[in-house]
């Protein structure tokens, strides 16, 4: 008999429920060791809630967070610090430390978490700054100084610092233009193959989930309605899936306008 | 039994409106009591325990103390002379304006030094921490800084709380002196004082504890500050509206605090 692959991030039975109707809705989705998945979906849908609950940033009403199949919650302080000491993030808008440098911004983790001396960790950040094609010249600019794609980078290498074993990609190409866009997206495959990491990222951009996703799922209403690879998307006849890609506004999904 | 009129429900629900609307601010303002208290504790746990970010920790004593230098200092001098300008007059009409060095440098030191030093820095650093703090809340800075293994009560919170505690007293000793210089300054030039001798009705009439309960109120008001400012920034919800509305709200919060807590010392420090 095969032997099963524990997967490296679980979400089970998760609900999530603010003023209104529930955002989740008892979400089972996992991801196996070394895999990106993405997920998509319309606006309000809860991908970005999803997200939140699996780095601890929102609590979930019920239902389990399971990272290489053990339950989150049940970590001790020490162990979920030394566990999403390993998570990186990249958020949809950058989350950049505006008082801080570019440099200062990418070492945060180094400097402040893991104590290391700043010329050490200036060093680091160079590096890891060249490998999303930033030269030394914007170290020591501000965020402010940097136009939208610019910022991406920087948040895409302070998240990829501490050579993550997860990480999660929020509208990583929202708001940019499709040549910075592919450039982004190019750049997220790259790191992520050859960080080997487990990736989770969010999006509307289908271009974007189609360059970075070995798998794709599709939220709908806290549940989810369609998964399969990537090259499925555009060949499969789940009518949710359809409707998305298609753009339409009747079908399944109600246009939130 | 038959069911009441819908029309009998709304007229039941009118006239309970004023009812229910009392008991729903009474529950949000203990609930409000409740979070501020939360938090305050979990501020307070954070500011006396390490780790400490002593980067940040200097960053804020200086934005928070050597920034607010000009200020307290040119509120203090103005403040001083109007008081004695006013003691004299008041004074005049019993005979007793000699009085006015003294009573201008109690209430200097007991009162208006604290008070007044606390109030501009409501005005000045609540109102920054509340801006700063909600829009880093309203950018995903705070989630970012989560995600890299950081703490931002401990990065964030503790080293304002630190500084505005540290702060505030020395700000208000500074006021002390420069609101006594400034009623000096008036008694001697339009009052035509002796420069010795108000200087030495001052030195020999005010006690040390004038001075120390003056640093202790100082301190806490320096607490509230700074409590109010990390508070009404970090539960800023709603983007640029959210993060002005919480700016408002840690000035007035703050201003408020100060002054009841002003009394509240005031009345316990008068039975000591």
């Amino acid at each position: 008999m095969a032997e099963q692959i524990i997967p490296k991030l679980e979400w089970r039975g998760v609900s999530k429920r603010f003023d209104g109707p529930p955002v989740l809705a008892d979400l089972d989705l996992a991801v196996a060791p070394g895999r990106s998945l993405v997920i998509i979906g319309g606006s309000g849908q809860g991908k970005s809630v999803t997200i939140k609950i699996a780095l601890g940033l929102i609590p979930a009403d019920s239902g389990q967070v399971l990272i290489d199949g053990v339950d989150v919650a049940s970590f001790s302080a020490a162990e979920r610090a030394q566990v999403f000491e390993r998570v990186g993030m990249l958020f949809q808008g950058g989350a950049l430390f505006d008082s801080l440098s570019v440099w200062e911004n990418v070492a945060f983790r180094l400097i402040n978490a893991e104590r290391m001396p700043r010329r050490e960790a200036r060093a680091r950040a160079l590096e890891v700054l060249g490998l999303v094609r930033l030269g030394a010249h914007v170290a020591d600019l501000y965020p402010s100084e940097l136009s939208g794609g610019m910022q991406k980078r920087v948040g895409l290498a302070r998240a990829i610092i501490g050579q993550p074993d997860i990480i999660f990609f929020d509208e990583p190409t929202t708001g940019l233009d499709p040549i910075t866009a592919s450039a982004i997206n190019a750049l997220i495959r790259d790191r992520v193959s050859s960080l080997g990491c487990t990736a989770v990222s969010i999006t509307h951009d289908l271009a974007s989930a189609r360059t970075i996703a070995d798998e794709i799922a599709m939220l709908h209403q806290g549940r989810i309605v369609w998964r399969g690879g990537a090259h499925e998307l555009d060949t499969t006849d789940n009518p949710y899936v359809r409707q998305f890609v298609d753009g339409r506004a009747n079908g399944p999904i109600n246009a939130d306008v | 039994m038959a069911a009441r009129p819908d029309s009998e429900v709304a007229l039941a629900a009118r006239v309970l409106s004023p009812v229910t609307a009392i008991g729903e601010a009474t529950l949000e303002i203990a609930a409000s009591i409740g979070r501020v208290a939360l938090f305050a504790a979990k501020a307070t746990r954070a500011a006396l325990t390490p780790r400490w970010y002593f980067g940040q920790i200097g960053r804020q004593l200086s934005a928070i103390g050597f920034l607010s230098l000009p200020v307290v200092g040119m509120t203090a001098a103005f403040t001083g002379a109007a008081l004695a300008l006013n003691i004299w007059t008041g004074g005049s009409r019993f005979n007793a304006e000699e009085a006015m060095p003294q009573i201008v440098a109690i209430g200097i030191t007991r009162e208006l030094g604290p008070v007044m030093a606390a109030l501009m820095l409501a005005g000045r650093v609540s109102a920054a921490i509340a801006s700063e703090i909600g829009a880093m809340k309203a950018t995903e800075q705070i989630d970012a800084m989560v995600t890299l293994s950081t703490d931002p009560f401990r990065y964030l919170i503790a080293p304002r709380m630190l500084a505005a505690v540290i702060m505030l007293p020395l700000l208000t000793l500074l006021a002390d002196i420069i609101g006594i210089a400034g009623g000096w300054l008036v008694g001697v030039r339009v009052l035509d004082m002796s420069p010795a001798i108000y200087i030495q009705n001052t030195w020999d009439f005010l006690q040390d504890w004038d001075v120390e309960s003056g640093l202790i109120k100082a301190a806490v008001f320096g607490f509230i500050v700074a409590l109010m400012g990390c508070y009404n920034g970090y539960v800023a919800k709603g983007g640029a509206r959210g993060v002005g509305r919480a700016t408002t709200q840690a000035v007035v919060s703050s201003a408020i605090l100060i002054l009841a807590a002003d009394y509240l010392l005031t009345s316990l420090f008068t039975r000591i």
